[in-house]
């Protein structure tokens, strides 16, 4: 148990909350046709989060999490600002501001010396899981002992805050964001503040990111915005089944990921062990095309 | 009190007016917006409810949109959201009684009944617990139709209500205009075929980028006027 405790519950945590936070926003940007938005919001952020690192030198959550917020204001801000000064269309926009967003940062990361210390591009696109570690652990009384806890790694605590912001937000905001996907413009006859709701969850899209950046990976984050979100698509015409199921799956799929790459193997004999994003990764991909046939043998049996 | 009062409004696509120097005031009663294609009529509604940038003022019931919005019901036009969201018939009309009543807690029954009457009203109490991805064209129509009424509105814009719907919506959907014109309240819906307007409509507006005429029907809506809206091969 303490081993399990030292060497894969931070990781297996860490797994869990990243695919539960990035499952739950995924369904809005699914539901509003916007998958594409979390792959360059992941982007965008890097300057923001370089900056935040270069500043107080620290790899620590807090800071790098505010540089990020800071350039998702400033891209979405470019991006309204661009749109109606050149008078070109939004899509064409949004992908102009994030990769010269995403080409500052890696300028920034070279120009900063931070690629030397520690945050290099390897780990901001598939990021480490396995060196979530937990030396201080000693058996199950530690998971309540605040000396123990302490030594918990930093990350796991900006992904545990930032999962419960997320998830107290999104049960807050739960009708406003429905009609915010399902119809935007009758939102705002009706007077709902959408360009703040919609900067709010961009907002979330961008803490999602940083906070699972460590752990999994700004590659992987994109898939778990991604996949259990369509994947519920196929499976619910419930709106709270596709949103809170979707979390679930994202959680799922992360852990299952993790437990298949290393730990399991290993408990059944096999000294092989994958590396866990990438099983994450692929599985998340699986669970498309399964829920699709899944579905088809639904609807089946529904129709007849 | 008259229902919209629209003064000096223009609205710009990149350089090219969509709308030059409207100035119209709605009558109580039904309204029709009649122009051809890319005329401006989608867009007058638009820049009147605040959702295109616009020059000009409009004024509800002599006051702003802020200060009318809950006296205001809207009708956008079908294709304009994806119906294959996750929400039933009754879901989507509930919406619009959330917005009066809150968004956080649970509905009140009244209001949850209110919605209820909002879809029998169109004739699809059957099917409020059905998937909207599932209904036909029509009766997704037809659940706009009810979220419209749903919201208790004194005036009403209708972002072509009888475009491609099928023959029974059609009549559900004049009838409810009819009803909704008895029971004092106020219709300006864009409506493209021009045969029936003299039928649903008492007033109309000839659109196209500018006012050509507005007023009674029995007055505005003549050939010269509908030449005029249409060019000339439209005139017999």
């Amino acid at each position: 148990m303490t081993s399990f405790l030292q060497l894969d519950f931070p990781a297996l945590l860490a797994a869990v909350l990243a695919g539960g936070t990035c499952g739950l926003l995924g369904s809005f940007l699914v539901l509003r046709r916007e998958a594409l938005l979390g792959d360059a919001i992941t982007h965008a952020v890097l300057p923001g989060i370089v900056v935040g690192f270069a500043l107080t030198g620290l790899r620590a959550g807090v800071p790098m999490l505010l540089g990020a917020l800071v350039a998702a204001v400033l891209a979405a801000w470019l991006i309204g600002w661009l749109v109606r000064a050149s008078r070109l269309e939004s899509g064409a926009v949004t992908g102009i501001v994030f990769t010269s967003m995403f080409a500052l940062g890696l300028v920034l990361l070279e120009a900063t010396g931070a690629r030397d210390v520690d945050l290099d591009v390897d780990c901001v696109l598939f990021g480490q899981m396995e060196t979530l570690l937990w030396p201080e652990a000693r058996g199950v009384s530690s998971l309540w002992d605040p000396v123990a806890l302490a030594g918990l790694p930093p990350g796991l605590w900006l992904l545990m805050a930032v999962a419960m912001t997320v998830g107290l937000t999104v049960a807050w905001l739960w009708r406003p964001l429905r009609l915010l996907c399902f119809d935007p413009v009758y939102a705002q006859v009706v007077g709902l503040p959408v360009k703040r709701l919609e900067m709010g969850l961009n907002l979330l899209v961008a803490a999602a990111a940083v906070a699972a950046f460590e752990a999994v990976g700004s590659i992987l984050v994109v898939a778990l915005l991604v996949a259990p979100a369509v994947a519920m698509r196929f499976l619910t015409q419930r709106y709270a089944v596709q949103v809170w199921g979707g979390a679930a799956l994202g959680a799922g799929v992360a852990a299952g990921g993790y437990l298949l790459a290393g730990p399991l193997p290993l408990a059944l004999g096999s000294a092989v062990a994958l590396n866990a994003a990438g099983v994450i990764g692929v599985l998340a991909g699986l669970c498309v095309p399964l829920a699709m046939v899944m579905s088809r043998g639904g609807r089946r049996v529904s129709g007849a | 009190m008259t229902p919209i009062s629209v003064t000096g409004l223009s609205v710009h696509y990149r350089d090219r007016p969509a709308l030059l120097d409207i100035n119209w005031s709605a009558q109580p009663g039904l309204t029709a917006i009649i122009g051809p294609n890319g005329a401006g009529k989608s867009t007058l509604l638009k820049a009147m409810l605040g959702l295109v940038p616009s020059e000009g003022e409009t004024r509800f019931f002599g006051s702003t949109l802020e200060a009318a919005r809950d006296r205001l019901g809207y009708l956008p036009q079908r294709q304009s959201v994806d119906w294959d969201f996750p929400a039933t018939a009754l879901d989507v009309v509930a919406m619009a009684r959330r917005a009066r009543s809150g968004w956080w807690g649970r509905l009140p029954r009244a209001e949850r009944e209110a919605a209820r009457h909002a879809l029998s009203e169109v004739g699809l109490a059957e099917l409020a617990d059905r998937p909207i991805g599932e209904l036909s064209g029509g009766q997704q129509q037809r659940v706009f139709l009810a979220r419209a009424l749903a919201q208790n509105a004194e005036l009403l814009l209708m972002d072509e209500p009888l475009a491609a719907v099928d023959a029974a919506t059609e009549r559900t959907i004049i009838d409810v205009l009819k009803r909704l014109a008895k029971a004092g309240r106020s219709v300006v819906a864009v409506h493209h075929d021009l045969a029936s307007v003299p039928q649903i409509f008492e007033h109309a507006l000839l659109l196209n980028g500018r006012v050509i005429a507005a007023g009674p029907v029995a007055q505005v809506f003549t050939p010269a006027t509908i030449a005029d809206t249409y060019g000339p091969g439209l005139a017999a």
